[in-house]
């Protein structure tokens, strides 16, 4: 059985205390909102793409330590990178916290975000840690509508 | 009807809460390895063995439709189907059998007065009153009657205790207010509302009144002549019975002066093409196959709650509300939201530096099983400026040690966020 320091694990617990790159972004020329209305997670994120490379993002909001430490970290793994490779990494954390491939997933390549492998345990956590990442592709795909995890 | 602070005082019964355990085999589980702490008896109620055995007999020993048939069995679930029916009618000591109608749940219970009282009493301009602490589904099919209408939904403001602002309520009262729904309990709070006075002042103004009693009935003698409310609603489920089952009470001239919520079998007298002849009460708003296993379990838990007694159930839940309040407030950063007088076993807090979901995966984790989330009651979430709570609601059946449990628990998610 799962231990509960696989899914808060420290890295999760400090991103969630201080979150990295938390506050609004005056130049973004993206920007997407995003909610899960299980946990009330609200998240706006700030972009500024430019050439289809993220050269800086940012982003505020409530929720849970999951879903802030989601938002946080990914941040920090997809700046100065392109569209698609940032579109790569998602589907790869995507297909670990979902337990996907019976956690058979190589985490190599997500770095810090392998933290987040624990989440594969708590089903109804995982809207929790992909919330950000639904957000940040919508506003990549410059959709207006709020996304919303349901 | 007897409030909460005569209970207190109420002789002493004495309640023997591990024999009722016993009753209660789910209460054996082990989650990962620990033994199950069941606090989310506001979300659903866990069933007594009698209620396990008599679905269980029902289908291996008597499964037929109602009211149909002319052989033994459709015959004898009929009429334990109506015994059900009967123990209801005792159960919330209403006058008579046909004022009880048995729906899905309390949610189904409200649409079908929203719809049928609504469609012929409600007009574009008139209002209906709710208050600020109603769980969603006393919101919105109130909602969408107003909008296919074009009438308003008004709303009692709570105070930040978490009671109904009782002298707000009667300004609110206008001769345009065609019926006020209110929570006897609420799910979020724990506030017990004095329904007695909301009725009685709409009444002098001759405005019906719909009682959400899913958080009532099981905690709570009900009595809906004395209270002489015009419609009282619960759903089983939340009251020691199986899911899919519920009941609307409804004073009989309503009922009457009502159109059908739904058409089909067994709700008619009689069908022709031209013109269909409606059933009797309370069939009349029956129609279909009900869930009959389901009615008749219903009848065995209301039995089974009977035998404990309400008074004795409300006295011990009382005590236990007072010990883990106690307690539970004693853990550092918890902030109760909802601090009325009176209070069912609903303790509703959040904890500083903690989101609702965190603390509530991480008391998971020990098989403690709270509620975390906005409850169904998104407007109470906002009045009080949280975006979720977690809360405790206990039964008859939670323990002290359990109360303990959660205590320890909250240490520890204190813990896991280095607070
Ligand atoms: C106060 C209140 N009203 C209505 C309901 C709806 O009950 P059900 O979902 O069983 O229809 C609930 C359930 O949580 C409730 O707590």
């Amino acid at each position: 059985m799962s231990d509960l320091g696989e899914l808060y694990q420290e890295v999760i617990i400090d991103h969630s205390r201080s979150p990295r790159n938390f506050h609004e972004l005056k130049e973004a020329n993206r920007r997407a909102d995003g909610h899960n209305p299980l946990c009330g997670d609200q998240i706006s994120l700030y972009v500024l793409l430019k050439d289809n490379m993220i050269q800086d993002i940012s982003f505020q909001g409530t929720g849970c330590a999951i879903s802030k430490a989601s938002a946080s970290m990914m941040t920090e793994s997809v700046k100065a990178k392109t569209t698609a490779e940032a579109a790569a990494l998602f589907e790869k954390f995507h297909r670990m916290v979902t337990g996907e491939g019976n956690g058979m997933v190589n985490p190599a390549g997500l770095g810090k975000l392998a933290a987040f492998s624990g989440v594969s345990e708590y089903p109804v956590r995982v809207k929790c840690a992909s919330l950000a990442w639904h957000t940040l592709r919508a506003a990549l795909e410059a959709r207006q509508a709020t996304v919303s995890t349901e | 009807m007897r409030t909460v602070t005569n209970l207190h005082t109420a002789p002493r019964v004495t309640f023997d809460v591990q024999k009722v355990r016993r009753d209660f085999p789910i209460l054996k589980e082990k989650i990962r390895g620990r033994p199950l702490v069941y606090l989310d008896n506001a979300a659903t109620t866990q069933k007594p063995q009698a209620v396990i055995d008599t679905l269980t007999r029902y289908y291996s020993e008597g499964n037929s439709n109602i009211p149909r048939g002319v052989h033994f069995l459709s015959e004898r679930a009929t009429r334990n189907y109506e015994e059900a029916r009967t123990t209801v009618k005792t159960f919330l000591n209403a006058a008579a059998s046909q004022e009880i109608v048995f729906v899905r749940g309390a949610t189904e219970g409200i649409n079908l007065v929203a719809q049928s009282y609504g469609r012929t009493h409600v007009q574009a301009g008139d209002e209906i009153l709710i208050s600020e602490m109603e769980h969603h589904s006393n919101i919105v099919p109130w909602q969408m009657l107003c909008e296919e209408k074009g009438a308003t939904l008004r709303v009692i403001p709570i105070t930040d205790e978490g009671e109904i602002q009782l002298e707000e309520y009667e300004r609110l009262l206008t001769p345009k207010t065609k019926l006020v729904a209110v929570a006897h309990v609420s799910n979020a709070l724990g506030t017990i509302n004095p329904i007695r006075e909301i009725i009685a002042a709409a009444h002098l103004r001759n405005i019906p009144v719909l009682i959400d009693g899913a958080q009532s009935a099981p905690h709570l003698p009900v009595d809906v002549q004395a209270l002489d409310c015009d419609f009282y609603v619960f759903s089983g489920h939340k009251l020691y019975g199986p899911t899919g089952i519920g009941v609307l009470y409804g004073k009989t001239r309503w009922l009457e002066a009502m159109p059908p919520y739904q058409g089909g079998g067994d709700m008619i007298r009689s069908v022709t093409f031209e013109k269909t002849l409606y059933n009797t009460l309370p069939y009349k708003f029956e129609a279909g196959t009900p869930h009959i296993a389901g009615g008749i379990g219903l009848g065995v838990a209301i039995r089974y709650v009977q035998a404990l007694g309400l008074e004795a159930i409300a006295a011990y839940e009382q005590a236990l509300l007072s010990y883990a309040t106690e307690a539970i407030t004693s853990v550092p950063g918890v902030r109760l939201i909802g601090t009325a007088k009176d209070k069912a076993s609903v303790i509703s807090f959040v904890l500083t530096g903690v989101h609702a979901h965190d603390a509530g995966t991480v008391l998971d984790h020990d098989g403690i099983a709270i509620r975390a989330g906005h409850h169904c009651a998104q407007p109470v979430m906002k009045r009080f400026g949280v975006p979720a709570t977690c809360r405790a609601s206990l039964s008859f059946y939670n323990t002290k040690e359990e109360s303990d449990a959660l205590v320890a628990g909250l240490h520890k998610v204190r813990a896991v966020f280095h607070l």
